[in-house]
């Protein structure tokens, strides 16, 4: 079995069972962001702390990526191999809306208002790793 | 605050042009302006450039004459040539100097931009994942907005078959071929909703205008254009805008609302008072909804406003009569200028087959970019 590795650090919580994505929260104003950061885009203050993120959520908008997108993208694909990917901005049950890879991207199979959850797909291969990124899939 | 006065614009034209310098064009566009402004190099005390690729516009000052001005290069995204307008108007405005010159210049290579995500604030990953895209962003706005206010698709056609059909009159846009709303909706999808002819391209091109105090204008010109407002405005917390890898549910109204709202009141009227319209189409979808958040109508009413044909150039509310970004392609920093620059020949009259009928007396100007700032300015007899 090759190594299973996610594409970044910290950007979700593995090796899990249920991998979630890692935001932080404010301290004084109760505003999340994803991913981590050092201070609060609302307010400024610096009282950030880890705050790991609902795994469902509702899609709010969506569009698909039709084209390869270029550097730095690094999913590894050739303008011929490339796959359209659907692209979501997903609100986390009214905590935070996160741009994710979806697993759909026909507008037959996504709409807006589509529950979905969080789930893990490969994103790359290497030599003997293969790369994981974030997605949403429908419920 | 003292009043400050169009004195000249110039336009060196959009698209490709080969070996040819950004640094060139801006100089051809400076010189243009100066004849239209009937002033000399010599006669220019401060200026401001805007680029996105190149590091130092002030080089124009090597074609022009190296007059030992103040000189200052600016970059603030899509909105660059706002902002290089606002601060030459505001040196004026100050007292400090009385004839100025805003020029933004541009050479781009073909499809989307991109960038470093680390510039932006954003970690390396985004670019990483294939998230960091403007026009993911463009489809993925339009897309629910589409949703929420009953858009249809063929409004999204119709916005780009206008900007081309206004660029085909144009001898300065980059795309001069008009194009039917069933071949636009036949081309292919680049982020869906929006189409391949919905987009517009970063290409080449520059442009530069002349400014002028008010009173210093009385001396050399008898018809002015005044610069009546110009305002710059970023995101707030809860809006979704380009380049955010999250964003707060609230909702907040974007950039261009804030930016629109002020600069209607620094020049003392109301959206009902304007009679020719400039507006950031980077992609069908965003003249729509800019249409909205720059007062021009209601969230929805733009369906019927463009199935009307409002919004053509003999319609009530003309908008992007040169063509737009559509049209014209966009070189970040010359795009706004290149606004100012047909908005000024519509209140002379000089726009020929392009000409809005009936004498418009004031003209209005938006820009919307990365990540997430909006410019406005408004010019009147």
């Amino acid at each position: 079995m090759p190594l299973v590795v996610p594409f970044a650090e910290d950007v979700f919580t593995w090796p899990a069972e249920k991998p979630q994505l890692i935001g932080c929260k404010c301290a004084a104003c109760s505003a999340v962001f994803f991913p981590e950061q050092p201070s609060c885009g609302r307010c400024g203050s610096t009282d950030v702390a880890r705050h790991l993120l609902s795994t469902t959520g509702t899609v709010y908008s969506w569009t698909s990526q039709e084209f390869l997108p270029p550097p730095p993208y690094a999913g590894g694909e050739t303008r011929d191999s490339f796959k359209p990917m659907g692209v979501g901005l997903i609100d986390l049950e009214g905590e935070i809306m996160v741009e994710a890879r979806l697993t759909e991207c026909d507008p037959d199979k996504i709409h807006i208002g589509d529950r979905v959850e969080m789930t893990v797909v490969p994103f790359r291969s290497d030599d003997d790793k293969d790369v994981v990124t974030f997605a949403f899939k429908p419920i | 605050m003292r009043e400050v006065v169009v004195l000249g614009v110039g336009i060196h034209p959009f698209g490709r042009f080969g070996d040819k310098s950004a640094i060139d064009m801006g100089a051809e566009a400076v010189r243009s302006a100066l004849g239209d402004a009937g002033i000399a190099w010599t006669d220019v005390q401060f200026a401001f450039g805007g680029s996105f690729e190149v590091d130092n516009p002030d080089a124009v000052l090597g074609r022009l004459g190296r007059t030992g001005i103040s000189f200052m290069d600016v970059y603030n995204g899509c909105a660059t040539a706002a902002t290089a307008l606002e601060l030459t108007a505001d040196g004026i405005r100050s007292g400090k100097y009385d004839i100025g010159v805003a020029v933004g210049m541009d050479k781009h290579g073909s499809g989307a931009f991109t960038s470093d995500p680390v510039h932006y604030g954003a970690p390396s990953w985004y670019g990483e994942a294939g998230l960091f895209l403007t026009t993911k962003f463009f489809g993925m706005k339009i897309n629910r907005y589409m949703h929420d206010f009953g858009i249809s698709h063929e409004a999204l056609a119709r916005v780009a078959s206008k900007n081309y059909a206004n660029g085909a009159l144009n001898p300065n846009a980059f795309r001069r071929t008009p194009m039917s709303e069933e071949d636009i909706l036949a081309s292919r999808v680049l982020n869906w909703p929006l189409r391949q002819y919905m987009f517009c391209s970063p290409d080449e091109g520059a442009a530069a205008v002349v400014l002028c105090s008010a009173e210093k204008a009385r001396q050399l010109t008898s018809n002015p254009i005044y610069l009546r407002a110009t305002a710059l405005r970023t995101r707030k917390a809860g809006a979704y805008e380009v380049h955010s890898s999250s964003t707060l549910p609230v909702h907040d109204p974007a950039p261009t609302v804030f930016a629109s709202q002020a600069a209607y009141e620094q020049a003392g009227i109301g959206p009902e008072d304007v009679d020719v319209v400039q507006l950031q189409d980077t992609d069908s979808g965003a003249e729509i909804i800019h249409m909205a958040e720059n007062g021009f109508c209601k969230d929805g009413e733009q369906e019927r406003m463009l199935a009307d044909g409002e919004t053509k150039i003999t319609g009530r509310l003309p908008i992007n009569t040169d063509g737009g970004l559509i049209a014209n392609g966009e070189p970040i920093g010359a795009s706004g200028l290149r606004q100012i620059h047909e908005l000024v020949q519509q209140l002379r009259g000089n726009a020929g087959e392009r000409q809005v009928p009936g004498n418009p007396r004031v003209g209005y100007s938006q820009l919307y970019g990365a990540p997430g700032t909006a410019g406005v300015s408004i010019v009147s007899l």
